[in-house]
């Protein structure tokens, strides 16, 4: 089990990976008003069957084939639920998928937001050829995150994954998650 | 605050460095599990030290990716080090204080750290 939302955020663009996604983006939205936490992972990899859909959040349902058994969405379905939350899973062949939970913010069994940071730039660095647009917004305040944006500035002998890049991409994405003074550290 | 015009900087430095590095050695590859299992057992942490390891000794021609789940969930975090020519070393039950001492003694001295590996812990 993950112990902390970016962790499910990290494991859930896994499937996303997987499905052969060109483009994914991850919201993450707190707000005290409504005293919810959204996250938000939608890809435009190859989606799923209907039948499939509603057979997917069965732990028992996977389409690895070294063993029988997947529990990624579970895990965020459980976190979410487990706060008073929603867990919703949209999916269209060809199209693409949506998962989308929310979370009661003041509910004692709410995982911390967590390394947010970590988890976008892993998936960025490990995912080159993919598009990340990641959105966190903190009540009004929100800071946006495009590779798009980055590759355009980026070359041949520095990319993406090239270690002083990530370097720099880390403080740079850290900073501005800190300063929207939310816990997402 | 940090903005992204500073990438230009970084660039330059490394179109420089580039030019010094073309001796044509192949790339060492650094591959890390990244499936369910080794996400809950830490994976992100092992992938963030890896990084910030091969940016502090200057290795920008080690190449790091990721795999899924290869059935040894319990031995997770795992990573694989293939250094062109030899086999692939497997190392298990990994740390960021692990990954430093696998970077310096195994990706630059070519010595492999067989107590990490799941060689050695098979036969535990």
């Amino acid at each position: 089990m993950m112990n902390e939302l970016s962790l499910n955020i990290l494991d859930i663009a896994q499937n996303s990976i997987a499905a052969e996604a060109t483009l994914v983006e991850i919201d993450v939205e707190e707000d005290s008003s409504t005293d919810r936490i959204t996250i938000r992972v939608r890809d435009n990899g190859r989606g799923m069957s209907e039948d499939f859909l509603k057979a997917a959040q069965n732990p028992f349902v996977t389409t690895r084939t070294t063993r029988k058994i997947g529990l990624g969405i579970s895990f965020l379905k459980e976190a979410a639920e487990i706060t008073g939350g929603t867990f919703e899973l949209k999916s269209e062949l060809g199209i693409g998928t949506t998962v989308t939970a929310t979370f009661v913010m003041s509910h004692i069994d709410r995982q911390p937001v967590g390394n947010l940071t970590e988890t976008v730039i892993t998936l960025v660095t490990l995912n080159t050829e993919i598009d990340f647009i990641v959105r966190y917004r903190v009540n009004e305040n929100e800071f946006m995150f495009s590779t798009q944006e980055v590759k355009v500035l980026l070359s041949e002998n520095a990319s993406l994954n090239s270690p002083s890049v990530v370097v720099f991409l880390t403080e740079y994405v850290n900073e501005h998650i800190k300063s929207l003074s939310g816990e997402g550290k | 605050m940090k903005s992204l015009a500073e990438l230009a900087a970084i660039k330059e430095k490394m179109k420089q460095n580039a030019t010094m590095r073309e001796d044509g050695k192949s790339a060492t590859r650094i591959v890390v599990g990244m499936a369910t299992c080794g996400i809950a057992a830490g994976a992100r942490t092992i992938i963030n030290a890896v990084t910030a390891e091969l940016a502090k000794k200057d290795l920008e021609h080690v190449t790091l990716a990721q795999t899924g789940c290869i059935g040894m969930c319990r031995l997770e975090p795992i990573m694989d080090v293939i250094v062109p020519g030899q086999d692939p070393v497997t190392y298990v039950h990994l740390t960021p204080e692990k990954v430093t001492k696998i970077i310096n003694d195994h990706v630059i001295n070519g010595n492999i750290v067989q107590e990490y590996t799941i060689g050695a812990y098979e036969d535990k």
